[in-house]
């Protein structure tokens, strides 16, 4: 019985058209990622010494291709994504394994294969799969179901699995946020303490043996992250130089186009992992916090959009895509910071890079349809 | 309803925890900008500076060194233009085949390949290295033609140090060489690469004026090290030009004139000016300027008649008979003996056991002070040295500049010794009156310079403390003591200066005196002078008995032979002093030298006519005759 009743409100509630569907998409939401993208072609134009070329233009034309993915995203129904949200897991699953077999090699790991133009890093889009697997999975749950311990196993291993590839790739960091993603999931959903702390005790108790298997480059990060200044011109370079960027910025900043480290190449890699620290290092901590306020704000809306939605697959996914947001932003300002390792976590938005802006958008369009979407009918909680 | 009740449980679970994430990750956002406040606000100064320095890359310009010129301008220690040959390694596709070519053109040795290469792999590949220094016009002109074939080979020119006139005045200019650890006196300078400081001579004496101070231009650098553009340049002072009082032309000729183990000075008898000074042999100072081999070295440093040491500084003489002005002095200063008084010479002085000889066997018969300098005679100085005691002696000496520090402006130029009493006690052995006799006729203990002895003449000659000097003027400006008027005077009365003069002169000028043949020529004026023989090794009363003749000896053990000398008698401008090791008599052997010195030194000198009122008035008319 319940089955027919699902059928027939998804048949009602899809009268929607099109046209109505993208009234109810949040514009000032569009708007506010427009004008993050905006300071990253200011950052990049900046990285690509006082020109469009070879970062700005093609950060812009990528953004405007995002948005087109998210806005296409965003009217699609939230059900019909939830019932795909199984096969894309799958499918993503399958781009991890692919990429261990035939990706393409950077800094020592398998990262990313080939699409046409594209670089795609399947890890990426893992995250964002698997936060829409775990939200499917525990949408109908009762809290009682949750409870039971049993009922978590399946969804463990749904976050294990991928964090097991993206480890043999290997890409310490990524796997770590998966597995973090993951965790907001567990815990939105209603995952009561304890067992997070039983978790996290036995992760401490297998951290040493891990160390072990990590490879040289990974340890070199952490122990450099320990004491930067132990190496300065190898591994703790990088981060020294960030942060003397930074600190030299002061309160205003060195001004547009005139930041010295960044344009005379004191600072590395400042298209991707360091284009914080180019802005920062140029338009200060005012230009730095209102960047951060901006990206908060983004985070914000994450968390309004799951408090409104009146379905529970909605409120995980939400959460769990604010939570992945949140991280990149942390993890990236925190590194160039000098306050955790430095790993290769771009900025979402601003940063130089076509799959981490595809699949932010990707997952943007996701958060969309869950607000376009937000008094969907679902079936009824099950015990 | 159970259904919407579990709903509802569910919904305020998730709301909970929702803010509960939501302002966890608020949390940590602050925790970035709290973390961006520290580093760019708290921290920002310091940050501030570390990207400065990171930027600007400061860099010394060395400033020229000064010159060193002669009296008459002429260079003696000059900047001369070092062309070399560099290597861009970026500007090469292939170093190795650069320098394959290169050595085609211009050799280079397997440890210089190795060298460069070594160097290429070291530094930044827009930074040159050096391929071959002091390259001559014609490898410069096989460089340039073949241009095309060698990539990254560029031409370059610095400066090097260069002594026109090599060996001839290299004991008195000196030399220079790199900085050596001890050399780091804070000077940034002395830092660079290619930077010279002094090692000898007035190179060393006057290296702080020589060397100026150094420019700085401010770079702003990029991360590997290219410059991007200067920022600030702020120019350095050149070294100053120190000219000295030494005449090129005078040295060169008295050079010319004298062989191994001799040394000449000459000095402006008035000024104190030193015009020339030559010890022979010398050494090659330009040597120096690309490293002195080992075995250049060993050379100079084993070979006896030690070319490095300036003998006129640091040769350490015994006077001999040119000492016995001094004992006069001292004799007729502490009123032991009258102008008048006689000594007779039997050709020998007993004292007890001891028998002291005069050089004269057959004896001088009665001699005054002015017959005993021209005769040279040992018993009267004997007599008068027992009568003063040797620390009035000593203190005379010391008034005439011997054995005491007379500044001149050589670096570790010797300060000699003049003995005393307490000197001796001072060793823990006694003082014998046999000692002060000995030392009356200035052998024993002493040990003077030829420098000093020259210092002695012009002070005899003028009466004042006239002090020997080298510079004439640093930077354009004249230094002090350039007329006589600057030195004190002596105190010592003119009436008993006069006697010693003119027993000087009758030494060269009269009948029977030691150096009566070495006269100048008429048209030079007339010359006082004293003979010195000092003997290396003694000659035992058996070897005299024996009819012992030193000429039979080896060189070594041959006396040495003295000479001091000043002119014009009436008017002195020029006193010198000539030391000829081995030279058996100063008679036979200085004196002539002396005269011919002094000929050389009117001729080329004198034509300039002196300075107004340099004249020294004391000096009196010609003596009695």
């Amino acid at each position: 019985m319940s089955e027919v009743f699902e059928r027939r409100l998804l048949t009602r509630d899809r009268g929607g058209t099109l046209l109505r569907k993208s009234w109810r998409i949040p514009w000032s939401f569009v708007l506010l990622l427009c004008a993050l993208a905006a300071v990253g072609y200011v950052a990049l134009y900046s990285a690509g010494g006082g020109a469009p070329e070879p970062y700005a233009a093609k950060h812009a034309l990528r953004f405007a291709f995002g948005l087109v993915l998210m806005l296409s995203v965003a009217l699609v129904d939230i059900r019909l994504i939830a019932r795909l949200a199984w096969v894309a897991y799958a499918g993503g699953l399958a781009l991890l394994v692919l990429v261990l077999l035939h990706g393409n090699v950077g800094k020592g790991a398998q990262r990313w294969i080939d699409i046409g133009p594209l670089q795609l890093q399947p890890s990426e889009l893992m995250k964002i799969l698997l936060v829409l697997a775990l939200a499917a999975w525990f949408h109908r749950a009762s809290w009682k179901r949750v409870g039971n311990p049993l009922f978590l196993i399946p969804p463990a291993l749904l976050v294990l699995a991928p964090m097991g590839l993206i480890l043999k790739q290997p890409n310490l960091g990524t796997a770590l946020i998966t597995g973090m993603v993951g965790a907001a999931v567990f815990f939105a959903a209603g995952v009561r303490l304890w067992k997070f702390a039983l978790v996290l005790g036995a992760a401490g108790v297998a951290a040493p043996i891990a160390y072990e298997h990590l490879h040289d480059y990974q340890r070199a990060r952490i122990t450099t992250f320990l004491d930067p200044e132990s190496d300065p011109l190898g591994a703790g370079y990088n981060i020294i130089q960030s942060k003397i960027a930074l600190g030299s910025g002061g309160i205003w900043g060195k001004g547009f186009l005139q930041g010295t480290q960044g344009h005379l190449n004191f600072l590395p890699e400042k298209q991707t992992d360091f284009i914080f620290t180019m802005l920062a290092e140029e338009f200060g901590l005012v230009g730095a916090l209102s960047v951060l306020g901006l990206l908060l704000l983004v985070v914000g809306f994450c968390y309004l959009v799951a408090l409104r939605c009146r379905h529970q697959f909605g409120r995980l996914l939400a959460v769990g895509l604010g939570t992945n947001f949140f991280l990149y932003v942390f993890v990236n300002v925190a590194m160039v910071t000098g306050s955790i390792p430095v790993g290769g976590v771009p900025l979402p938005l601003i940063s130089h890079g076509g799959s981490a802006m595809l699949t932010t958008m990707l997952g943007f369009g996701l958060l969309l349809s869950v607000f376009v979407h937000r008094d969907a009918e679902f079936g009824p909680v099950r015990d | 309803m159970s259904v919407r009740r579990e709903e509802e449980r569910r919904r305020s679970i998730f709301t909970r925890r929702a803010l509960l994430l939501g302002g966890g990750q608020a949390a940590l956002f602050g925790f970035l900008g709290s973390r961006l406040y520290r580093l760019q606000v708290v921290e920002g100064e310091r940050y501030a500076m570390l990207a400065e320095e990171n930027r600007i890359s400061a860099r010394l310009i060395p400033p020229p060194r000064g010159r060193v010129l002669d009296r008459n301008g002429a260079v003696l220690a000059g900047n001369q233009l070092n062309w070399r040959a560099l290597l861009v390694a970026e500007q090469t596709q292939d170093v190795g085949a650069t320098l394959e070519t290169f050595s085609r053109i211009v050799p280079l040795t397997e440890q210089e390949r190795a060298r460069i290469e070594r160097e290429v792999r070291r530094r930044r590949r827009f930074v040159p290295v050096a391929v071959r220094e002091f390259l001559s016009w014609e490898e410069m002109a096989r460089i340039e033609v073949n241009a095309p074939d060698l990539p990254g080979i560029l031409i370059d020119v610095g400066t090097t140090r260069h002594y026109p006139e090599a060996e001839h005045l290299a004991h008195i200019v000196g030399y220079v060489a790199p900085p050596a650890e001890r050399d780091m006196d804070g000077d940034p300078l002395l830092e660079l690469p290619g930077i010279r400081v002094g090692r000898a001579g007035i190179e060393k004496y006057h290296d702080q004026v020589l060397r100026g101070r150094g420019g700085a231009v401010q770079l702003e650098v990029n991360a590997v090290g290219r410059v991007i553009r200067e920022l600030d340049r702020r120019e350095g002072v050149p070294g100053q030009d120190v000219q000295i009082s030494v005449d090129t032309g005078l040295q060169k000729a008295i050079r010319e004139k004298i062989g191994e183990g001799t040394s000449v000075v000459v000095l402006d008898a008035r000024s104190g000016e030193v015009l020339a000074m030559a010890s022979q042999p010398s050494f090659d100072p330009n040597l120096f300027n690309a490293g002195i081999s080992a075995q250049q070295w060993r050379e100079w440093t084993r070979n006896r008649a030690t070319p490095l040491i300036n003998k006129a500084t640091n040769g350490l003489y015994a006077p001999g008979s040119t000492f016995k002005m001094i004992v006069g002095l001292a004799a007729l200063e502490a009123r032991v003996a009258t102008p008048g008084d006689r000594v007779f010479c039997p050709g020998h002085m007993d004292l007890g056991d001891t028998r002291f000889h005069c050089w004269q066997r057959r004896g001088h018969g009665n001699l005054d002070l002015r017959g005993a300098l021209k005769h040279s005679c040992d018993v009267y100085f004997y007599e008068m040295a027992k009568r003063v005691g040797i620390d009035r002696i000593a203190a005379m000496a010391n008034r005439f500049g011997l054995g005491v520090d007379l500044e001149i402006e050589l670096p570790g130029a010797k300060r000699g010794l003049v003995p005393t009493r307490a000197w001796r006690q001072a060793q823990g052995k006694p003082w014998n009156l046999g000692d002060t006799v000995v030392h009356g006729i200035g052998q024993g203990f002493y040990q003077l310079t030829p420098l000093q002895l020259a210092t002695m003449t012009a002070r005899l000659a003028t009466g004042r403390a006239v002090q020997p000097h080298l510079t004439r003027s640093i930077g354009g400006r004249p230094v002090r003591g350039g007329r006589a008027e600057d030195w004190p005077a002596l105190g010592i009365p003119e009436r008993d200066l006069r006697l010693v003069r003119e027993g000087m002169w009758a030494v060269v000028n009269e009948e029977g005196g030691t150096a009566r043949s070495s006269r100048l020529p008429a048209q030079f004026g007339v010359m006082a002078g004293k003979t010195g023989s000092v003997q290396v090794r003694r000659v035992s009363r058996e070897q005299r008995e024996r009819g012992f003749k030193v000429e039979s000896l080896p060189r070594e053990w041959r006396p040495h032979a003295l000479f001091v000398a000043y002119a014009p008698y009436d008017n002195p401008l020029y006193a010198c002093s000539v030391v000829v090791e081995h030279g058996m008599s100063g008679a036979g052997a200085a004196a002539p030298l002396a005269r011919d010195v002094l000929v050389e030194t009117f001729t080329r000198l004198r034509t300039a006519p002196a300075p107004a009122g340099s004249r020294v008035a004391e000096v009196q008319g010609p003596p009695r005759p």
